[in-house]
């Protein structure tokens, strides 16, 4: 092969080698758009039938069950119009807290339960010190309180 | 006072104008660098959810827009060479890609060692991280296509159209988190809205930002003027530098 | 200031493996990518003394030739 073919060669390989991996990604990347589903599309039937998939919401608050024994743990992930039972055996992350955002990954039993084999925290976009989240959390309580006067 | 521009647009001149910015902009650089991890590490609070493993966003947030606005820049000059066929435009795209590079990938490794403690995972396939992981592709994709081919002329036109054609990913990556469910939260920072982080945090990050800003512009002027040097060895004002000893 | 002593300081909180394996790793390559760009330049400028120098060109200036 003379060298300007192999050149050509060369930059018809790699032009190919990233349409191919530009591809497979942009694929991957079309079944993952949806990276998870909301309660309320989960009821709808939107989210996959007898596949895995995620959902996504807020811990609903005072849903956590621990069971005694092992790691079980039982709650419930609202998008505060429709909430889903979710069961999951395994470490949770730091940032799981009741009203917290998490998202879940596992099938959806007959029952209605999801059985989770991965809980994954979601946090929001806010960064404060700790006393700055205490008033406003008490600012919140002291604003609902009035209105329910 | 008029002061001729274009003269800089030629190699030989923008070599001596580089080199002389460079410590300028490296002393900043590790000035801003220094007083932002104090910031960040000594003066910044601690975070009410996630407590001291937030202070990754010092590094991570500075990088990541780096990657961004890199890439952007690069694909700029690339496209600018590749439409008056300037030299030292092209020359400016292969030098920023290898820092573009980086950054991409140092936002991906704070990502995932933040991710980890904080979503419970090093990794998922959500838009923001794999619109990201591309970005780290499209920067090696510029270079090794670049490096295959020894016709520097034709290198920068083949990169130019990599280069041109990544752009799209820019804006997916910025506002994947609006247009899908991912698992990264929303921006804390934007244009439209007021910061979502306390001033002292905010103060860290940005002067991070800054540093990240001068050491690009350092390092990507002290990588063009090699890559000056590399391709106009053939030229008089070259053997000339070397005469001088001041190559 | 958040930190009473050092060993509280490297500990993060519990987050020291997370948040020093972010910072080292990023001034490892910033200093890396630092370090290649001058040994590439250190390279460049050595060659270049001896292509020069093979033409036939004035020597004399041998050893500034091979300093950044």
């Amino acid at each position: 092969m003379k060298p300007r073919h192999k050149k050509l060669a060369i930059i018809t390989a790699s032009v190919a080698a990233l349409g191919v991996s530009a591809y497979l990604v942009l694929n991957a990347f079309q079944s993952n758009l949806v990276f998870f589903f909301s309660p309320t599309q989960v009821m709808a039937k939107e989210a996959p039938v007898g596949k895995s998939f995620r959902i996504g919401g807020l811990v609903e608050e005072g849903s956590i069950q621990r069971e005694a024994s092992g790691t079980t743990v039982r709650f419930s992930i609202t998008d505060t119009s429709k909430t889903i039972q979710v069961v999951y055996t395994g470490i949770l992350p730091d940032l799981f807290r009741e009203g917290k955002g998490v998202v879940a990954q596992g099938k959806l039993g007959e029952n209605g339960v999801f059985n989770a084999d991965e809980v994954l925290a979601k946090h929001d976009e806010n960064y404060m010190p700790p006393e700055a989240a205490l008033a406003l959390e008490e600012a919140a309580k002291a604003q609902k309180a009035t209105s329910v006067q | 006072m008029a002061i001729n521009w274009y003269k800089y647009a030629s190699p030989a001149s923008f070599y001596s104008l580089a080199g002389r910015m460079i410590p300028f902009f490296a002393i900043l650089a590790f000035g801003l660098l220094v007083a932002g991890l104090y910031i960040g590490f000594f003066v910044a609070p601690t975070d009410f959810q996630q407590g001291e493993a937030y202070r990754i966003i010092f590094i991570h947030v500075p990088a990541a827009w780096m990657s961004m606005f890199l890439y952007v820049v690069m694909a700029l000059w690339a496209g600018i060479g590749l439409a008056f066929n300037t030299r030292l435009s092209s020359m400016m795209a292969t030098a920023i890609a290898p820092t573009g590079a980086m950054f991409t990938f140092v936002a991906l490794w704070t990502g995932s060692l933040w991710g980890k403690p904080m979503w419970g995972t090093w990794w998922v396939w959500d838009a923001r991280l794999t619109s990201e992981l591309i970005l780290l592709f499209l920067y090696i994709g510029f270079m090794s296509l670049q490096a295959a081919i020894d016709d520097p002329r034709r290198a920068d036109k083949a990169g130019a159209i990599i280069a041109l054609v990544g752009v799209i990913n820019i804006p997916i990556i910025y506002f994947s988190v609006q247009w899908w469910n991912t698992l990264h939260q929303g921006a804390s920072v934007s244009v439209t809205q007021a910061p979502t982080m306390a001033s002292t945090m905010l103060t860290g990050m940005m002067v991070m930002v800054f540093a990240a800003w001068m050491y690009a512009i350092a390092v990507i002027l002290k990588r063009v003027r090699v890559i000056i040097l590399e391709r106009e060895r053939h030229t008089a004002w070259v053997s000339e530098l070397n005469e001088r000893g001041a190559l | 200031m958040d930190w009473s002593n050092w060993s509280e300081f490297l500990a993060m909180g519990g987050y020291g493996i997370y948040v020093w394996g972010s910072y080292l790793v990023t001034f490892a390559c910033v200093i890396g990518e630092i370090l290649l760009i001058f040994k590439r330049r250190r390279t460049l400028v050595k060659r270049y003394g001896q292509i020069f120098d093979a033409n036939g060109e004035d020597t004399s200036y041998q050893d500034d030739k091979t300093a950044v």
